[in-house]
């Protein structure tokens, strides 16, 4: 039953991205007027327990979202089948998380 | 060919087999719209040959006139419609009801609402345009197809039927219901206007539900990964 | 494009999934840059000062778009699965694409 649980998971991780793309679509907009700089992010997000759970839910549901979406492309596009579909989808989920959280970490704790 | 008026492609393949090539193969049965014997790719687009008019389609005094996509040829026009209906059978699409001839028959209200669920995708007659229209099925040639999913859940809500569960089953497996994008090509060409997008999200829904509820086996059927 | 495919619903599926394969592709880079900040303010702003390029700028106002796509496309989807079934499913897809353009007009502006 692997699809259905890899459909659950992608359609979950996506209704919990929902109003958190909403949320960063408009921190975007809101801070691009006059360019951005890294005291601009950081006076914000440094110490924020609000933002580092903001993001780092966002970081957990994206990975999650993109390794399945991605290993959709794989399987269709690509003809990717088997272990080495599922190794290259795992690679993904491992590689956008433990980037992410360590964004994450970089703009909330250091 | 001589062109004449109100004629139909199928008129135009059979001109053909008459006076230009007696070896050419090609399908049909009725000729009026009923069987879906006669589709084949018209322009690019799946179709009744005898439903489509010359003039409708002809574009810069021009037909391409192929046998129907995603199917494996056998000789010209003609295609081995095989997996087609064995995928009919793989997702369960058949009935499978718990009553004898000793028994009553059943009584149904047409207008109960999973009745009339069930009647909107029920008259497909298997002519397979939604097959050759489905990208899905074109990168993924394990995948059920539209119309053996929009089968199955024409059946799931039938309250008569005793096979619900297994065939939740053989639809959840990893050339199931899941695998579509809704595209909707197939609602978009289908002759009699049924909707397997909407069907195969109604089997998501019913999927997800029996899922949750631990009601699904622990391994699937054996297109299952 | 082959003709069986020119029709509304599958240009919505493409543009679904090419806005997810450009998100996907360009998280990587997005994380590596935010993590800058680990070594210090100086490091990230090193690198945000290249965000002041208007080729920069442009290039921003095309990711915020393929989220935006991808988003209000990704809730016509969610709908899709979960309500009641609907037969305007091209007006929907046609709102989501217009609401990108929104969206990603609204950024441009405030970047220049």
């Amino acid at each position: 039953m692997l699809e259905v649980r890899l459909y659950l998971a992608q359609r979950a991780s996506a209704a919990i991205m929902a109003p958190l793309v909403l949320i960063h679509l408009g921190v975007m907009i809101y801070a691009i007027q006059g360019g951005i700089d890294a005291a601009e992010i950081l006076e914000r997000t440094r110490g924020s327990f609000f933002w580092g759970a903001n993001y780092g839910l966002f970081v957990i549901a994206v990975s999650v979202h993109a390794a399945i979406g991605l290993r959709n492309i794989l399987r269709e596009w690509l003809s990717l089948r088997g272990i080495g579909l599922a190794v290259i989808s795992w690679i993904f989920f491992a590689g956008l998380l433990t980037a992410g959280l360590r964004a994450v970490a970089a703009v909330v704790l250091s | 060919m001589p062109q004449q008026s109100s004629q139909t492609i199928l008129d135009v393949v059979t001109w053909i087999q008459r006076h230009l090539d007696a070896g050419l193969s090609y399908r049909f049965a009725c000729r009026v719209g009923m069987c879906g014997s006669c589709a084949m790719m018209v322009n690019g687009i799946p179709r009744w040959t005898c439903r489509t008019h010359v003039n409708k389609v002809m574009r810069d005094n021009q037909l391409t006139i192929e046998p129907l996509g995603n199917l494996p040829l056998i000789k010209d026009l003609a295609c081995d419609m095989s997996e087609f209906f064995e995928k009919w059978t793989d997702s369960k699409g058949y009935f499978q009801g718990s009553t004898t001839r000793h028994d009553p028959v059943s009584t149904l209200s047409p207008n109960s609402p999973q009745r009339r669920v069930a009647d909107a995708a029920t008259e497909c007659i298997n002519c397979a345009i939604c097959y050759a229209s489905c990208d899905v099925v074109n990168w993924n040639r394990d995948y059920l197809g539209p119309a053996a999913l929009n089968r199955a859940w024409s059946l799931q809500n039938d309250e008569r039927d005793r096979a619900s569960a297994e065939r939740l089953t053989a639809v959840a497996g990893d050339a199931g219901c899941h695998q579509c994008h809704s595209q909707q090509g197939c609602a978009t060409y289908c002759p009699n206007e049924l909707n397997p997008t909407a069907s195969i999200a109604g089997l998501k829904r019913m999927v997800a539900k029996a899922y949750v509820r631990g009601e699904l086996p622990k391994q699937g059927t054996k297109r299952d990964a | 494009m082959k003709p069986h495919r020119q029709q509304p619903l599958y240009l919505a599926f493409l543009l679904h999934r090419l806005s997810g394969l450009g998100l996907a592709l360009f998280l990587p880079f997005h994380f590596y840059v935010l993590a800058l900040a680990l070594e210090g303010n100086a490091e990230l702003d090193q690198f945000l000062h290249w965000s002041a390029l208007p080729l920069v700028k442009f290039a921003e106002t095309g990711l915020v778009f393929l989220l935006a796509i991808h988003l209000f496309g990704g809730l016509r989807l969610l709908a899709l699965e979960n309500l009641p079934w609907s037969n305007s499913h091209k007006n929907y897809a046609a709102m989501a694409l217009a609401g990108g353009f929104f969206v990603a007009c609204g950024f441009l502006l405030r970047a220049f």
